[in-house]
């Protein structure tokens, strides 16, 4: 049905910051305790999971540059044949990875600041309306003590150049040299790839946020 | 087609901002530059599904899910209520998780030092899935109100936090959920960073002595709202989206 001008019936709940203690009801281990027989985790792969391992690392720095150490951290990725394990997503030949959901958590280090997750590189999505296909790239979201609402962005690879260079959403994010803030820096450590990626939420090289 | 369509815009007027000085943890944490609008494709209408078979059976049961030597002491309640879009559909089958203070305002989490005591026997988190008519409930105590470091006499209303996932990543949302009749509600540093009285209204659960049960437990009834869905007529859909 076509409704172009009246008025929702409902109104989207308001956001409230996580908070210090969020640990406690997403992440009981980290906060102390442990309460549930199965936990959600920072490890998406298991032994049949289909793709290229990666680590993904970094940090999440306030506006003083600071490391902050109680931010919880989500992502939400397609997997390696760039599908996502979701009814919505209809892509033709690309197959679900039953061994792979894609999503996980994480919090920061309450010591070091450092969060990390174990995954997949992703395959590439396609975009908006079918259009053009997306570079590979993984949502994250993040939400912790003094955020008010969780903020969305996307980490991208810095092996893809050629593919992010014609990535539709990157292509549009303005002045062009904030899009190397949604780029993680590829490396080798002891034979493993390791991504990095640092979340500066505020003033000098500050991460790109969606309005998704 | 109504899985692959796209989430209504988020009205921003009924959100706190970023950037919200009487919650002082938010000046430092707060994007200085503006967020940058992106249309939804299948990264932000696809989101997690989390299965029943990922639950425990008392996983909706604070009184009894830490229980070690007896049950918790506190004022036991029942809080219920449904998951919604704007459309006012359910959402059903998503993961609904939540986590509290105990009933004298204590967090059982390393870092929370109040002087209030821990209760040996409650934990202070738990989590359901909603059902096909997007319905929660779990039972617990309800929580203290404790004090902050913001300004040097600020202290929380009673209140119990949220997070909830809907059908796409772009539902996201963590909340919290209050009393009906907390004095402290229009002093908190905290729910005051929504900028629209009716929104801040809408984080209050109501009293519901209907779904009391007697000589037992309260109820609180509390619905929630997630982004709705707006209904695809005549743009380009390629196969494939």
């Amino acid at each position: 049905m076509l409704h172009p001008t009246i008025e929702l019936p409902l109104h989207e709940t308001a956001s409230q910051t996580a908070g210090p203690y969020v640990h406690i009801g997403l992440i009981p281990h980290q906060a102390g305790f442990d309460i549930f027989e199965k936990n959600f985790s920072n490890v998406l792969v298991k032994p049949e999971t289909k793709g290229e391992r990666i680590r993904l690392e970094g940090r999440v720095l306030d506006g003083t540059g600071s490391p902050t150490k109680d931010i919880l951290l989500e992502i939400w990725q397609a997997n390696a044949a760039g599908r996502y394990n979701h009814p919505a997503d209809r892509q033709e030949g690309k197959a679900i990875d039953p061994a792979f959901r894609g999503w996980g958590r994480t919090g920061t280090d309450f010591e070091s600041g450092v969060w990390h997750f174990e995954t997949i590189k992703p395959g590439r999505v396609i975009g908006r309306h079918g259009h053009k296909p997306m570079a590979p790239h993984i949502n994250l979201w993040l939400a912790a003590r003094g955020i008010n609402i969780g903020l969305s962005t996307r980490i991208y690879f810095s092996d893809e150049a050629e593919a992010n260079a014609a990535d539709p959403v990157l292509r549009m994010v303005d002045p062009p040299g904030r899009r190397q803030t949604l780029i993680a820096e590829r490396s080798v450590r002891n034979g493993a790839v390791v991504y990095t990626f640092d979340v500066r939420l505020q003033g000098e090289g500050e991460t790109v946020f969606f309005d998704v | 087609m109504k899985d692959t369509a796209e989430f209504f815009q988020r009205d921003r007027s009924l959100q706190p901002p970023a950037f919200t000085p009487v919650y002082k943890t938010s000046v430092l944490r707060s994007p200085r530059l503006a967020l940058w609008s992106l249309q939804n494709s299948l990264s932000e209408v696809t989101g997690p599904v989390f299965g029943h078979d990922e639950l425990g059976e008392l996983d909706n049961d604070l009184i009894l899910n830490y229980a070690k030597t007896g049950q918790p002491i506190g004022e036991r309640i029942i809080v219920h209520g449904r998951v919604l879009d704007e459309n006012g559909r359910a959402v059903p089958h998503s993961l609904v998780e939540f986590w509290q203070a105990n009933a004298g305002g204590r967090y059982r989490h390393k870092n929370d030092t109040y002087l209030a005591p821990i209760d040996p026997n409650f934990g202070g988190c738990g989590r359901c899935i909603t059902d096909e008519n997007g319905y929660y409930y779990f039972r617990t105590i309800k929580p203290g109100a404790y004090p902050f470091r913001n300004r040097v006499n600020d202290w929380r209303p009673a209140h119990i936090h949220f997070s909830l996932f809907g059908s796409g990543f772009a539902q996201r949302l963590i909340t919290q959920m209050y009393f009906e009749g907390d004095p402290l509600i229009p002093h908190d540093s905290i729910l005051k960073v929504i900028p629209d009285e009716a929104a801040r209204q809408r984080l209050v659960a109501k009293l519901d002595l209907n779904n009391t049960v007697p000589l037992d437990t309260i109820a609180y009834r509390w619905d929630i709202v997630l982004r709705g869905k707006r209904s695809t007529l005549f743009e380009n859909k390629l196969e494939g989206n």
